[in-house]
């Protein structure tokens, strides 16, 4: 017999609205049989309010007190029947202290986004200016989360494997090169998966795709007028929600089922998703910022305060979110698991992570909760967990950041001293420990060299084209008078700074950007690109592009066929580090795996086995032998890589090798296409097989086979 | 324009033409319908879009809802979508799952 649930008739009933007690799990706004469940926290508020507006009204079309009876704990929760869910907004109006000093910003004038929305308009379509009279600018809706997945799950890649591409969703496709009928949207990109799969990426790390407002902070250029922007959009609205803005769908609704389109179609093409998520701060602002959500619901529970009530700052963008509060450490668990569970996310960066140990009141945690709770949690157990080890108040966490054997770290040291090295100033030791994946800063604490995430350049900072190019930041446009952004870039501009005609110039510039590459896939760890850096991307100078919409940002499409020489050098490196498991080892060289007695790693100088690593060397090799190859994987080649960044060419010898066992030659940066680089398994046999000329700032890469 | 969702049988064929505007208010009508082609167990659902002017969130929903109630077995035909239609089903990746043609002739589909 079948006996219908009575928990789904209305109690109460509120001028025409149907109501009765909710769930206070899960929070948020979820679609139940007949009704909408509407579920929030506040410790301190005395009193919470349910307004309903209906789609894009400037008023409410109701508002309902939550009786008190509906009530539990510090959760207020309702359900309301009836509702034409697809076509109202909702939020909340809080009661309670206002006290500054106590931390306590109650104002029940203000309507508050829920923080567990799961969609939000307001900033449906790009670009369009807000009205900001509107009383209520970011808007609650609800999500049906009833999305078509079929058989995709996530792809598990190990994390060794991983060749990850740092990107833009805008920027991606916002040019008019790209070709695209949706430009800068997830649409779009899902048009350029041919590309990506052709480079030979196997993961995507999204610039924050959560909603964000990018008219936050929004001004006019004063010397050109123009608008600028918070376009990268590293400042969160609402934690659960995609970005309107950034699917072509935005204006109907559909921004959730379009975004899930994007990882399911990037999953049939063997590439995973990252998202570069901000849970440092929040788009509130310092102390006169505006009210949006958490400020209004609870704002002592939600935020830093100092004894006096300010916001503390380890952030830089006015606030810090109180990762290590327990309740907010319940709301970043519950965000990454849906993230995880309903997007299919396979792995997380997290900007300025470091804030993510701290305690309430700053103070760096040894064993900070947040950070052992995602590394234990199940629904995130395969993902990947990346910090980007510092924050904006001085803590500088890269190779200490508690991992939990679980955390990847973005490595800042791998950047600098490559970047030194290849402009001539490094130092040969340092360089050795980054193209072994770091195991000074990883080894000790049993960590692997997965835990190291190498980069040359990403978002912040140089692009590698403007890395070879400049000496200095250019940071005119952003209208802050060149004082923003970093001012330490060991970037080098090979004689003149900016563009030049000069041929000799230019390639030595062509050399610098295909050594650096190479170097990036040769080295263990995992490697991630820039967008653009595959075909030569510049931003004029300009290392701190965060705020314009426009060609400094947007990827020009036309220098894949200007540069299409490079695309193919960058698209030989990836092949050939797939090709090779020796370059992506789930251990730290140094070690005899396979009882062979032959070592893993061996260092040549331009006299093969013997190194030179005194200060001022600007050459150094290295041997990988691929018999070392354990653990389920098969035996492969031997590598061997010479470096000469100094000004003049020299001579290496080459290691020996057994007689059946000769050396090809898969790249030589000194060389110009097509012959700096091979595909991989056609690589030419080396003539020489004693010794090879690596000529000036050159890199060669060779197969012994 | 006022939605309407008209069934018809034939074979193994169940055809839902559709007008007006498909949205939240609507959607239910839509998808009594598809329950009611469920229930002949066709091999082929046909969705004649000609005159659907509109398609929200909730109808999207409905034609997903279509494709998981008729199983993988069953072929979904979206015929003659306005543009605008058509291009909510492209955005949202809807088309992978369904064959979308300018007209639907039986025979040429069973050859």
């Amino acid at each position: 017999m079948f006996i219908e649930r009575i928990d789904i008739h209305p109690t109460h009933t509120r001028d025409k609205f149907k109501l009765r007690c909710g769930k206070p799990f899960p929070f948020g706004a979820t679609l139940i049989p007949g009704g909408v469940n509407f579920s929030i926290f506040s410790r301190h508020a005395t009193s919470c309010t349910l307004v309903l507006f209906d789609k894009n009204s400037p008023e409410p079309m109701a508002e309902i007190l939550f009786p008190k009876e509906f009530r539990i704990g510090n959760v207020y929760c309702m359900v309301v029947f009836g509702l034409d869910y697809e076509n109202i907004e909702y939020g909340h109006r809080m009661d309670g202290p206002n006290n500054f000093k106590q931390g306590h910003w109650f104002d029940n004038s203000k309507i508050l986004l829920d923080p567990y929305a799961k969609i939000i308009s307001g900033r449906d379509i790009w670009g369009v200016q807000p009205d900001w009279d509107n009383i209520y600018q970011y808007r609650g809706k609800i999500a049906f989360e009833d999305f078509d997945w079929e058989d995709d799950c996530h792809l598990d890649i190990p994390s060794e494997d991983l060749i990850i591409y740092e990107m833009h969703v805008r920027s991606f496709t916002k040019h008019p090169s790209s070709n695209v009928k949706h430009p800068g949207t997830f649409a779009a990109i899902r048009e350029k998966i041919p590309y990506l799969k052709e480079l030979g990426i196997n993961a995507v790390e999204l610039m924050p795709i959560f909603e964000f407002d990018e008219f936050e902070n929004s001004r006019l250029n004063p010397q050109t007028g123009e608008m600028l922007l918070n376009y990268w959009g590293y400042s969160t609205v609402g934690f659960f929600a995609p970005k309107a803005g950034y699917a072509a769908t935005g204006k109907l609704g559909m921004q959730a089922d379009e975004l899930k389109s994007l990882v399911k179609a990037l999953h049939q093409n063997g590439i995973e998703v990252i998202l570069d998520v901000v849970f440092n701060h929040t788009a509130e602002g310092n102390e006169q910022g505006n009210y949006i959500s958490f400020r209004g619901i609870d704002n002592q529970t939600y935020y830093m305060l100092t004894p006096e009530g300010y916001y503390y700052n380890f952030s830089g963008c006015g606030n810090t979110l109180n990762c290590n509060n327990p309740i907010v450490r319940g709301m970043v668990l519950d965000c990454l698991r849906y993230w995880v569970s309903e997007y299919h996310i396979d792995g997380f960066r997290f900007d300025l992570a470091s804030i993510l140990g701290r305690d309430p009141w700053g103070k760096p945690l040894i064993n900070p909760p947040l950070l052992e709770t995602l590394a234990f949690d199940p629904i995130l157990a395969k993902c990947k967990l990346i910090a980007e080890a510092w924050d904006a108040g001085g803590l500088y966490q890269v190779g200490s950041f508690p991992d939990y054997g679980r955390w990847a770290e973005w490595n800042g040291k791998y950047r600098d001293s490559i970047r030194n090295f290849i402009k001539g100033d490094g130092n040969i030791n340092d360089m050795a420990l980054r193209l072994q994946g770091s195991p000074d800063l990883y080894a000790e604490t049993c960590r692997t060299p997965s835990a190291s995430i190498n980069f040359i350049t990403a978002h912040d900072g140089f692009t590698l084209a403007d890395l070879v190019s400049y000496n200095h930041k250019h940071n005119e446009a952003n209208g802050e008078n060149n004082n923003d952004g970093e001012n330490s870039n060991d970037s080098w501009n090979c004689g003149v700074e900016g563009w030049t005609e000069n041929q000799s110039i230019n390639d030595l510039r062509q050399r610098q950007i295909r050594n650096a590459l190479a170097i990036l896939m040769i080295s263990q760890g995992i490697p991630m690109l820039l967008m653009g850096d595959e075909i030569g991307r510049s931003k004029q100078g300009n290392n701190n592009t965060y705020c314009h919409d426009n060609e400094l940002n947007w990827l020009d499409w036309t220098l894949l066929e200007k540069n299409v020489d490079l695309f193919k050098f960058v698209k030989n490196c990836i092949a050939f580090r797939k090709s090779h498991p020796i370059l992506r080892q789930s251990h730290f060289l140094n070690q005899d795996n396979s009882g062979s007695t032959h070592p893993d790693i061996t260092w040549h100088g331009t006299k093969a086995w013997n190194p030179d690593f005194s200060d001022h060397n600007r050459t150094t090799a290295f041997m990988l032998c691929g018999r070392q190859i354990g653990r389920n994987k098969k035996k492969d080649d031997y590598i061997y890589v010479a470096m000469n960044m100094h000004w003049e060419a020299h001579n290496f010898e080459i290691p020996k090798l057994h007689k059946s066992i000769q050396w090809h030659i898969f790249a030589n940066t000194g060389v110009k296409s097509p012959e700096d680089s091979w595909e991989p398994g056609n690589e030419p046999l080396l003539d020489n097989q004693q010794e090879v000329l690596v000529g000036s700032r050159s890199v060669i890469i060779l197969v012994g086979k | 324009m006022e939605f309407n969702a008209i069934l018809e049988t034939a074979e193994n064929t169940a055809k839902i033409i559709l007008s007006g505007e498909l949205k939240a208010s609507t959607a239910p009508t839509f998808k009594t319908e598809v329950e009611k082609a469920a229930a002949t167990n066709p091999q082929r659902l046909v969705l004649v879009m000609k005159d659907l002017s509109y398609m929200a969130s909730a109808g999207l929903r409905v034609l997903i809802f279509a494709k998981q109630k008729m199983g993988a077995n069953v072929d979904i035909y979206i015929i003659a979508p306005q543009e605008m239609v058509m291009d909510t089903i492209k955005k949202t990746g809807f088309h992978h799952s369904v064959k979308i043609m300018d007209e639907y002739d039986n025979d040429k589909v069973e050859a």
